[in-house]
């Protein structure tokens, strides 16, 4: 694996392989009464936090307290990009504290790659504006196996603004790189114009794609988009792109529902479909754990000798 | 054009050292080998072996390309207010070591260019500084703010005799605001020098939308909005009779559509950037944003029509976009991070890399781009009967450039002149070497080094 997770690309498929399988082992860690490992201790984890997201921090602090990892947790949320101390600078002095990893989030596309040039550590990229957000993908895809039993082959449907997505772009990589046939369905004002190069499908009708689909994985609406003249009303994108209970039972049996939260109930999911059956996520939350301990393990716990 | 004050005041600009030469041996706008005599600022013999004029230094320039001193159109000196970037002085040194005599000042320092006031200021430093003719190039609204006309009037009148003026970094984007530049420039001779960049369909964007902009996640600037505002201004240009010249056109399609502007005998005029000739926005998946500028870099299909473009016309020049920025500008995220590089001290060496070598542009297609072309759009013969952009013969000033075609080196930012060290050469090798640089007789640039 490489020194750093930064893109899903950086993935091969055996690299990702042995991420699922490595979480699978830690997830029984979370079973367990005492649910700690000593495996990274003496080694400190900081979680560079640039936008709010107290889901994703969270989960990172618990992986690497979980695999005993010392833990600084640095809220740079206020000093925007543009004003405040710069990233290099805070690079820096996160170099000097001797940081082992560096778990980043931040809004502007590419930082992480920026970071990954000023400090020793590894990056791993905690979500990076429009770019990725590598971990994500890999819960899904660990939560789609858990689920359905394999990747391949399985029929994924990405509903929504994959123009903005850094969730999209992750998953469209790292599930192609597994095997998985991936479609994109979105109004076409919020699909990138270039998608077309991308190792997926594309559509605009829902309603003809789910059917079709195992894997339906909504995609959260931003509040600044709905005004910006990507689609005329939110209730018009709702009626459209929306998954509601009528719109499930087109699903096959055993398909299940996906979304990476926050969740704006009433627009792309409805209430009775995020909390079905079918809804995995909860469970996203809690296998993201699993899958973080995982990636931070393979990036850390492997240099121990050379140290 | 004589009111009797622009040839003194202009030749007043160097020392007024002794300015005579005998330069041997050196390919004259890639022709054969020739003598080349300067006496008193003016080429006085271009032949065989001729006599040293009296008390004229000799230097050999065998294996030399001469070319006439080439006129940027289009430089950011940052002076007066940024000049943590940039000064004249330094402008004016890389350009020098880039083999131009003539430079033109972009409007949007702080204060803008948009007064008399301000364009006497910057052509005064430029004439103290001495390397290199600057001229102002003064902001086409006040303030750059796109809402009124500046003083285009006064400008003209001032002593810095402005006749290029444009917003550049922004677009004249009202349409109503545009139509009335190019009208009102017509009553001294003026041009609009548009940047092509429609604001709406461009907002955040931060490279070319395309393949590259949907996998690094970065806002797409699209051609289209290039080209929109391209087709437009060539529309209004033509139908109040005046002259347009296009900013950095970056896009196959803008080219096609000056073409057409051309083919219909309405008066457009085209730059193109070096870096624009040269490099693609592949470039920007690293993140690293001294490959971010503005008009974005494109891709290889777009790169081969600007090369085609410029090697039959359609585009008349190269303008370096000069665009200076203090490292920590640039050593950021990508979406902070300015818009700009340098290129006056390599214009023409990636001119050689990206048209010379690959046969689309000999050196006397060199000299037409990058000299006699720019210079006419400029209205340069405001500064005295064929100043700039006249050819290395005799009864013309000695605005020279001795080019050595076959050297070869990496670019080494540290090593330049430029204040800034945002040059996306950095690293790169580049073909040639300016040797020698003279203006009106007087060495600016000597052994590759600044003269003095």
């Amino acid at each position: 694996m490489k020194r750093h997770l930064i893109s899903a690309a950086d993935l091969s498929r055996e690299d990702a392989l042995l991420i699922l399988d490595t979480a699978e082992e830690l997830a029984q860690v979370t079973d367990r009464p005492i649910r700690k490992l000593p495996t990274l201790r003496g080694r400190t984890v900081v979680n560079l936090f640039y936008e709010d997201s107290t889901r994703t921090r969270i989960s990172f602090e618990a992986a690497a307290k979980r695999l005993s990892a010392d833990v600084i947790n640095f809220s740079a949320k206020g000093s925007s990009v543009a004003k405040g101390e710069s990233l290099k600078d805070t690079a820096l002095t996160l170099e000097a504290m001797g940081a082992d990893a560096v778990v980043i989030r931040h809004s502007a596309s590419g930082a992480p790659h920026r970071l990954a040039g000023w400090v020793r550590g590894s990056v791993v990229n905690a979500g990076d504006g429009a770019h990725e957000h590598p971990t994500q993908a890999l819960l899904d895809a660990f939560t789609m196996r858990r689920r359905l039993g394999r990747l391949e082959g399985l029929r994924v449907t990405i509903v929504g603004d994959v123009l903005h997505s850094r969730v999209a772009r992750s998953n469209v990589l790292l599930l192609h790189a597994l095997g998985a046939d991936v479609s994109l369905v979105a109004p076409p004002t919020l699909l990138p114009v270039a998608v077309g190069s991308w190792p997926c499908s594309v559509g605009y009708d829902l309603d003809a794609a789910l059917p079709k689909t195992d894997v339906v994985m909504m995609l959260r609406v931003q509040a600044e988009r709905m005004n910006a003249a990507y689609f005329p009303t939110v209730r018009e994108y709702s009626r459209r792109y929306g998954l509601d209970a009528g719109r499930m039972a087109l699903l096959p049996e055993s398909a299940i529902v996906m979304h990476p939260g926050p969740m704006n109930r009433g627009v792309e999911i409805a209430a009775e479909v995020a909390d079905s059956a079918r809804s995995t996520i909860v469970e996203q939350v809690t296998n993201g754990v699993s899958v973080r301990m995982a990636v931070l393990y393979l990036l850390l716990g492997g240099s121990e000798a050379e140290r | 054009m004589s009111d009797g004050r622009q040839g003194t005041d202009w030749r007043g600009s160097g020392p007024g050292a002794a300015a005579s030469w005998l330069i041997r041996g050196a390919s004259v706008v890639g022709a054969g080998p020739a003598d080349i005599s300067v006496t008193d600022g003016m080429i006085t013999a271009v032949g065989p072996a001729a006599e040293p004029p009296p008390g004229a230094q000799v230097l050999d320039a065998g294996g030399l390309v001469a070319l006439p001193g080439l006129v940027d159109l289009h430089a950011h000196l940052r002076e007066p207010g940024r000049e943590d970037a940039e000064t004249v002085e330094t402008g004016t040194a890389a350009a020098a070591l880039g083999g131009f005599t003539a430079v033109h000042a972009m409007a949007n320092t702080d204060p803008v260019a948009d007064t008399a006031g301000v364009v006497e200021q910057i052509w005064r430093l430029g004439r103290r500084a001495g390397r290199c003719d600057v001229r102002p190039i003064g902001a086409v609204t006040a303030g750059l703010g796109g809402r009124q006309l500046a003083e285009l009037g006064a400008m003209a009148d001032s002593d810095a005799r402005v006749r290029v003026f444009s917003d550049d970094g922004r677009c004249v984007s009202d349409a109503v605001l545009m139509r009335r530049a190019l009208e009102y420039v017509k009553a001294f001779d003026g041009v609009i020098a548009q940047h092509a960049q429609e604001p709406r369909l461009t907002d955040g964007a931060q490279v070319n939308e395309g393949e590259i902009s949907a996998a690094l996640g970065l806002t797409g600037w699209p051609a289209v909005a290039e080209e929109a505002i391209i087709a437009r201004d060539c529309l209004l240009a033509a139908h109040v009779g005046s002259a347009l010249h296009v900013c950095h056109v970056s896009t196959a399609g803008s080219v096609e559509i000056i073409r057409w502007a051309k083919s219909k005998g309405w008066r457009v005029t085209a730059e193109v950037t070096p870096h624009h000739l040269l490099l693609t926005e592949q470039l920007a998946v690293g993140y690293d944003p001294v490959f971010k500028v503005n008009p974005p870099l494109r891709t290889e299909a777009d790169v081969a029509a600007l090369r085609a473009g410029l090697a039959d016309g359609t585009i008349d020049c190269v303008a370096t976009d000069h665009a200076p920025h203090p490292l920590e500008d640039k050593e950021t995220e990508w979406q902070v991070a300015a818009f700009g590089m340098t290129g006056l001290e390599t214009a023409l060496r990636v001119v050689h890399a990206a048209m010379v070598q690959p046969g689309l542009l000999d050196w006397a297609g060199v000299a037409d781009r990058m000299s006699q072309r720019p210079a006419a759009i400029g209205r340069l013969d405001l500064l005295g009967p064929a100043q700039h952009g006249s050819p290395v013969a005799v009864g013309f000033p000695a605005n020279l450039v001795l080019y050595d075609p076959d050297a070869s080196d990496r670019v080494d930012p540290a090593a330049q002149a430029s204040r800034s060290r945002n040059t996306p050469f950095a690293g790169m090798t580049l073909p040639g070497r300016v040797i020698a640089t003279f203006l009106r007789g007087e060495a600016t640039v000597l052994d590759g080094k600044l003269a003095r």
